[in-house]
């Protein structure tokens, strides 16, 4: 297999707060092929977002961000001085926000906002930008796309805005696109259109997509590998098959079970749930950070956790397969 | 837009009218104005005769009825005092004051909106400090003050600048810096925080997401939606500047407009003071208009509302 598209081992993210270091992101390690889709799925604030805006380089003033390698199509992002990032930012890597109803600017039209990508990257005529705008607007759904140019963020809906938000991300045909959560401000009913969208066109492009949600199910119809993330690291990853039929991790086979699967969930059964909350990340973190939910933990999780490697397949747990058998407790 | 700014002209004609007709009362609740003028040795046939002399026995809305007729086509009557056409008489000072007020709103925008930028963009620097410190000592001074410590360190101490007068444009220097540093402070702490306020919002991090840089995110996409409410902020205080430089025009002797608008309130002047009132009133809406109309070009978001 030629070399990953994206790389990144060890990244560490701390933010120092006035009790603390809080160390947000603790030691991800993924790779990510041209075309594949990779989803992180986790609870709100395991950090998914933080990990996203840290490929981005578009993280906060504070946060610390440190890896021992973050690689971009070969290009070492840690070490990427601003102009090389802007340049990357936009044209070749994309992102696409949870926020539709403020991402966009309320003081540019829509044909402004779109054009401007293209125009910061390229060496393109305005009416070249405003071109490819139109056709990008029609890729994305949105009928009349010439008479929407001149049309202000305030007057569409949430939907409408998702898609020009993808779009945009569109312009300069990126290799690399990452949608973080782009459907939860938007209505169950449109949520599925954008997502299925997302989906093919990155399928049509062959375009590298991470995307970032708690709906498994979601994950389930579009990832090629799934990440789970729990508190600042990630547990669990693996090619979706083997993640959603055979999880390893507690906190993943936790999680699993608190969904509906189609074919798998008996009818009238009890959705699981995973008692407890996440534990403080300010100060030292050691050990299993699960440990204080998992059914199984014992004294053994208090000490390091290594990360275990199977092929595709990694999960940071001391006890793997063996626990299996006794998964009733965690729904307990 | 060209609805929007017919809205806006309808609503402003409105304003002007009903402000003209409460400057032109204002003048009758403050007393007998035929017995104010006829002065405190008048006996009371006199102040009749006066009464009728100046039709101060008709009813008033007739007299305002007259009046703003008159004013409309720039008849304002004649002043008391001077014994001079009112139109012309402020002709003569509007220059001055009208001067003043341009270089005044010009310096304080000139320097608060720089100084609130860079501010925004380092909170709780070294320069941001500074920044508040500027802007806190400017609201904190009186006008009159400052006036007459630049007077004695720049005209007199150094003799680098006239103390008073209006020949050439080095006259204007001091009254601008003290007319300007009084309007600073405000626009100073509103750009600085309109600027914090956009520049956390979403739509700046998709500027960057972009691949836009820091100058083109700073001017392009958060400076226009920050500056609004300076936008209207800075009318409100260009009227003020116009209306009420009277200290600062003393100070300096300038004898513009505000100077005038003093001396006739202290004479009696009923006239004068009318036609000053209703023109200060009417600049303030004229800038509050245009205001409204530069926001509504950077603010879409007005033009539907």
């Amino acid at each position: 297999m030629s070399e990953p598209l994206l790389s990144v081992r060890n990244l560490t993210l701390d933010i120092p707060t006035g009790s603390g270091t809080l160390h947000a992101v603790r030691g991800i390690d993924f790779d990510l092929n041209r075309g594949e889709t990779l989803c992180i799925v986790g609870e709100s604030g395991s950090g998914k977002s933080l990990t996203s805006l840290a490929l981005m380089g578009l993280l906060g003033k504070g946060i610390k961000r440190s890896a021992d390698r973050m690689t971009f199509d070969g290009t070492e992002l840690t070490t990427a001085d601003s102009r090389k990032m802007r340049s990357l930012r936009g044209a070749r890597m994309a992102m696409i926000f949870q926020e539709p109803m403020t991402s966009l600017n309320p003081a540019y039209t829509i044909g402004d906002q779109l054009s401007e990508a293209l125009l910061l990257h390229r060496n393109v005529t305005r009416a070249a930008a405003r071109a490819r705008a139109v056709e990008l607007l029609e890729k994305v759904g949105i009928t009349a796309a010439e008479s929407r140019l001149s049309q202000y963020p305030h007057q569409l809906s949430g939907g409408l805005r998702q898609r020009v938000m993808i779009a945009m991300a569109l312009m300069c045909e990126p290799e690399l696109i990452i949608a973080d959560e782009p459907t939860t401000a938007l209505d169950v009913t449109i949520q599925a259109q954008i997502l299925r969208l997302l989906h093919d066109l990155g399928r049509e492009m062959n375009m590298a997509m991470i995307l970032i949600t708690h709906d498994l199910g979601v994950v389930a119809r579009v990832a090629d590998k799934v990440a789970v993330m729990y508190a600042g690291e990630l547990v669990e990853t693996g090619p979706v098959g083997e993640i959603f039929n055979a999880p390893t991790h507690p906190y993943t086979r936790g999680l699993l079970r608190c969904i509906p699967l189609p074919g798998k969930t008996a009818r009238g059964s009890q959705l699981g749930t995973i008692p407890g909350i996440v534990p403080s990340l300010v100060g030292a973190v050691e050990g299993c950070v699960f440990r204080t939910r998992c059914p199984h933990a014992t004294m053994e999780c208090r000490g390091p956790i290594p990360k275990r490697v199977d092929g595709d397949h990694a999960f940071r747990c001391i006890f793997p397969d063996g626990k299996r058998h006794d998964e009733k407790e965690l729904t307990a | 837009m060209l609805h929007f700014i017919l809205k806006r002209l309808g609503l402003a004609v409105l304003v002007a009218f009903t402000v003209s007709f409460i400057s032109f009362s204002l003048l009758f609740l403050s007393g007998d104005p035929a017995a104010a003028l006829a002065g405190e040795t008048a006996s009371g046939e006199d102040i009749e005769a006066l009464r009728r002399l100046y039709g101060f026995d008709r009813p008033m809305l007739v007299q305002y009825g007259e009046w703003l007729w008159s004013a409309l086509r720039g008849d304002f009557g004649e002043s008391y005092y001077f014994k001079l056409p009112v139109a012309s008489l402020i002709a003569d000072r509007l220059g001055v004051t009208m001067l003043l007020g341009v270089c005044g709103i010009s310096f304080a925008l000139l320097t608060a909106v720089p100084l609130g930028v860079v501010a925004a963009i380092r909170p709780n620097s070294l320069i941001d400090r500074a920044a508040l410190f500027i802007s806190v000592a400017g609201q904190a001074m009186p006008s009159f003050w400052f006036g007459l410590i630049l007077i004695v360190v720049f005209a007199i101490q150094l003799g680098w600048l006239p103390p008073s007068g209006t020949g050439t444009w080095r006259h204007f220097v001091m009254p601008t810096i003290v007319l300007g540093y009084y309007a600073m402070p405000a626009i100073m702490r509103l750009t600085r925080a309109g600027m914090l306020d956009v520049l956390s919002s979403d739509y700046i991090r998709t500027a960057r997401a972009k691949g836009a840089n820091e100058t083109r995110v700073l001017f392009r996409h958060a400076l226009r939606n920050a500056i609004i409410p300076v936008v209207s902020l800075a009318a409100v205080q260009m009227g003020f500047m116009l209306g009420g430089s009277i200290v600062v025009e003393s100070i300096f002797a300038l004898h513009g407009a505000g100077y005038l608008a003093w001396e006739s309130i202290a004479r009696n002047d009923l006239p004068t003071v009318q036609a000053l009132i209703l023109i200060f009133s009417m600049f303030y809406i004229v800038f509050t208009f245009l205001a409204d109309v530069l926001n509504a070009w950077l603010d879409p978001r007005m033009r539907s509302s």
